[in-house]
């Protein structure tokens, strides 16, 4: 086998990362490989640094020590490790939800008057569940009034963040009985902080209890914000068609790329690429035209509400840079790797880095102010048009695939295309899991590994769960992996859904898989687990629900939060790798097995996906007898390759 | 003689026996001040893995060594009564031959002086760094019959 069908299953990135390999150009693959063996310590989370007695390591084969320099065992290490994981996990993702809760401040006073308030129907839904009174109110006015309240939520000292309370009643009440409903989104974040310092919190369980409540914080509170307040700005994502993969680049236009996870930026830029001025610049320059395209996340939200091509997902966004096509990478937070810089250095290309959270030496930065948004953007968009002079012809290689698909099922949309625009309801998804003719519901989601074959596990697991007849929501990068396989198309259905599936998508028009978003956008499969649960017949609490998770090539500290927010919100969620925490028998009991009887989700660890496939199924057959639903209508089907 | 072996099966690859080799091969001997000299102390061990097993790997001080042989400016030499096989670095000429001939891998380059370096057995020391700042006991120094020994007892278990 060649190295590079080793590396991804994608025939885009085998192109360029063979390229690569004959321009001895290093990827992530050759650095995990310069980097293997990895160290064993690190993989089990079983050192720990967190004071100068230290660095303590605990003997995973037991003849060494066993009790760090405080008198720490095997188990509060391992637990505080992932609790500091959680945390950081929980900030990121909160972080983004703050800068637009602020951003939505701003324009409300004003201040940032290139963006304006799109969608005044969730802004007073929004406003509803802060219980600020709508009427007689000009929108600014609420929209001030829900960002100030939402930033109260960030800073909340006591009480409970106003979004938990969206959930099932019967969650929420279990919340509230185990201690864990999370009162300030900051708060939480920075308890995680304290009690990891050196002698605090030395309970495993009462750790990972802590954990759970600072990933509610998140989930429920700064990505849920994060989604809703960029759907009152850019306006909730309705299905929009797109193009995904490395031949969104194209050889005759100005190619833009913008990476990373807020839109608040990248919205402008997708304005800033249609400006007559910077147009006839670009066709002055000997371009056809400005071609903007995303990246991970940021590619999510653009292709959600606008339909703006996806050049792929995070392990091609070094592929990207390898076409030799790209003017302009423009990257914001999150996920961005610090190898760009290198890997840009041997082409025409730019990066620009536009958030002072986020700066690399050496790189142009050129910083994102809310009061000039258009103006950065345009700026940004003008350096892309001046690059393309330098493009070397000869060094450029676009690989041709290009995929189709469908994106923007947003929770609220969901309604309307199952019910119609008079009629919007959830029934006929519940009775269509009721009779049988769904399975169930799995959420897969995550990111991209050099450690699982890129692609490859997302892949598989999703085919075979829609082959069983299970409905697939995504987000991140794990949908624009299955986008690129073509399962996002409407056909997709006809080849690769079980009969009941298949039935329900020439219904009602939709793919097998959902793109429900970004990774902040799992907020959404909260709220549409919720709204199953509301609509009735399927039990009173989302640990009820005949659903799964799956994260199947996870790398992202933010991937363990999601994890925890869903396993805490009662879903069973399997992940792979492993998260580093098989040092501790205790601590991997717990969060494997034993969180079940406390929140009812828990997690598993598997690496092969069809095995992935098994236990989730398995799971929400079981959750099918508890609820004593009928058989299952079709047996899955089996998809010739 | 008594030289360094690694138990495989305890191997983590926390390469804490290469950083203990440099920081013996340093002028400073601690780790910090270590990273300041220039050039950096280099390590003689090496961790590597194959097929999802990890190793350190040590100069076996071969009875019949291949780098010997293979070496052309007689540096590389057996010491009669000990029987190591030391490195003489007046004498090395940095040819490599004594790499390619090395059947464990266990030699590396020293770029900046332009010769080659192995594990001599911290002459500066009664035990051995490696061993010292294994984490986990997989390094293990004695002789050949000592090691047959542990294995042994191994496969009984």
């Amino acid at each position: 086998m060649k190295e590079e069908s080793k590396r991804s299953i994608d025939k885009a990135s085998q192109q360029m990362i063979d390229k690569a390999a004959k321009e001895k150009v290093k990827l992530s693959w050759d650095r995990l490989e310069d980097m293997e063996p990895q160290c064993g310590f690190g993989q089990l989370g079983i050192c720990c640094r967190n004071c100068t007695m230290g660095p303590c390591r605990i003997d995973p084969f037991g003849e060494g020590p066993q009790k760090a320099v405080c008198g720490a065992d095997v188990d509060t290490i391992v637990a505080r490790n992932l609790l500091r994981h959680i945390a950081v996990g929980a900030a990121a993702h909160s972080d983004h939800g703050r800068d637009v809760a602020h951003t939505l401040l701003l324009a409300s006073e004003g201040k940032a008057h290139d963006y304006e308030i799109k969608d005044v129907e969730k802004l007073k839904k929004i406003a509803g569940y802060y219980e600020i009174k709508t009427d007689g109110k000009k929108k600014e006015e609420l929209a001030r009034e829900v960002a100030e309240a939402s930033l109260a939520d960030f800073g909340r000292q006591e009480g409970e963040i106003k979004f938990a309370n969206r959930a099932p009643a019967k969650r929420v009440e279990l919340w509230r009985k185990l201690g864990i409903m999370p009162r300030g989104i900051d708060r939480e974040i920075v308890e995680c902080l304290h009690r990891t310092h050196m002698g605090v919190d030395n309970d495993y369980k009462n750790i990972l209890l802590h954990g759970l409540r600072t990933s509610l914080g998140d989930g429920w509170g700064g990505s849920m914000i994060a989604t809703e307040l960029q759907d009152i700005f850019f306006a909730t994502p309705e299905p929009i068609r797109g193009k995904v993969n490395l031949g969104v680049l194209k050889e005759d236009l100005v190619n833009i790329v913008v990476h990373g996870h807020e839109p608040i930026l990248s919205e402008m830029a997708v304005k800033a690429s249609q400006d007559p001025e910077l147009l006839e610049m670009a066709k002055k320059s000997g371009a056809k035209g400005i071609n903007l395209v995303g990246m991970c996340c940021t590619a999510n939200e653009i292709l959600m509400r606008h339909g703006v091509p996806v050049a792929g997902n995070f392990l091609q966004q070094e592929l990207a840079i390898m076409t030799g096509a790209v003017e302009v990478m423009m990257v914001d937070v999150q996920c961005i790797m610090p190898a760009l810089k290198d890997i840009a250095s041997c082409f025409h290309t730019q990066i620009i880095t536009t958030s002072p959270k986020a700066k690399f030496p050496g790189v142009t930065h050129i910083e994102f102010k809310e009061e000039k948004a258009y103006e950065v953007a345009k700026s940004i968009i003008k350096m892309a048009v001046d690059n393309f002079k330098k493009r070397k012809k000869e060094r450029v290689d676009i690989p041709k695939e290009e995929m189709d698909l469908v994106a923007g099922f947003s929770a609220e949309v969901i309604h309307h295309i199952l019910g119609g625009r008079f009629r919007a309801t959830y029934r006929p998804l519940n009775d269509a899991i009721i009779s049988g003719r769904l399975r169930g519901v799995a959420g897969v989601v995550g990111c991209n590994n050099p450690h699982v074959k890129h692609d490859w596990a997302h892949l598989e697991l999703v085919k075979e769960l829609i082959r069983s007849d299970v409905l697939v929501l995504q987000t991140g990068c794990s949908a624009i992996a299955c986008a690129k396989a073509g399962l996002m198309k409407p056909e997709a259905g006809f080849k690769y859904a079980g009969y009941g599936l298949r039935e329900i998508c020439e219904a009602v028009g939709i793919p097998p898989v959902l793109h429900l978003g970004s990774c902040v956008d799992n907020s959404r499969i909260l709220i549409a687990a919720t709204e199953i649960i509301k609509e009735g017949g399927l039990g009173d609490d989302l640990s009820c629900l005949p659903a799964a998770g799956a994260a199947p090539e996870w790398m992202s500290e933010k991937a363990i939060t999601i994890g925890m927010y869903f396993v805490a919100s009662g879903v069973f969620t399997v992940f792979n790798p492993p998260q580093p925490i098989l040092g501790s028998k205790n601590v991997s009991d717990l969060v494997c097995s034993k969180l079940k009887d406390l929140v009812g989700g828990y997690f598993a660890f598997e690496s092969n996906p069809k095995k992935m496939a098994k236990l989730m199924i398995n799971h929400i057959d079981k959750k099918r007898k508890e609820l004593n639903l009928k058989p299952v209508m079709y047996k899955p089907i089996i998809v010739k390759t | 003689m008594k030289k360094i072996f690694c138990d495989i099966t305890k191997c983590v690859g926390c390469k804490g026996c290469e950083i203990a080799c440099a920081v013996e091969h340093s002028k400073a001997k601690g780790l910090s001040a270590a990273l300041k000299e220039r050039p950096l102390p280099k390590r003689r061990v090496k961790v590597s893995s194959s097929d999802k097993k990890i190793l350190s790997i040590h100069c076996q001080h071969c009875a019949d060594a291949p780098c010997i042989l293979a070496c052309m400016s007689g540096a590389l030499s057996k010491e009669k009564e000990s029987g190591k096989t030391v490195h003489d670095k007046d004498r090395c000429v940095g040819c490599w031959m004594c790499i390619m001939a090395c059947p464990f891998g266990a030699i590396v380059r020293n770029i900046e002086d332009h010769i080659a370096v192995k594990c001599d057995l911290c002459p500066d020391r009664e035990d051995f760094a490696c061993v010292r700042a294994c984490p986990t006991g997989a390094l293990f120094v004695g002789t050949e019959e000592e090691f047959k020994k542990i294995l042994k007892k191994k496969t009984h278990v």
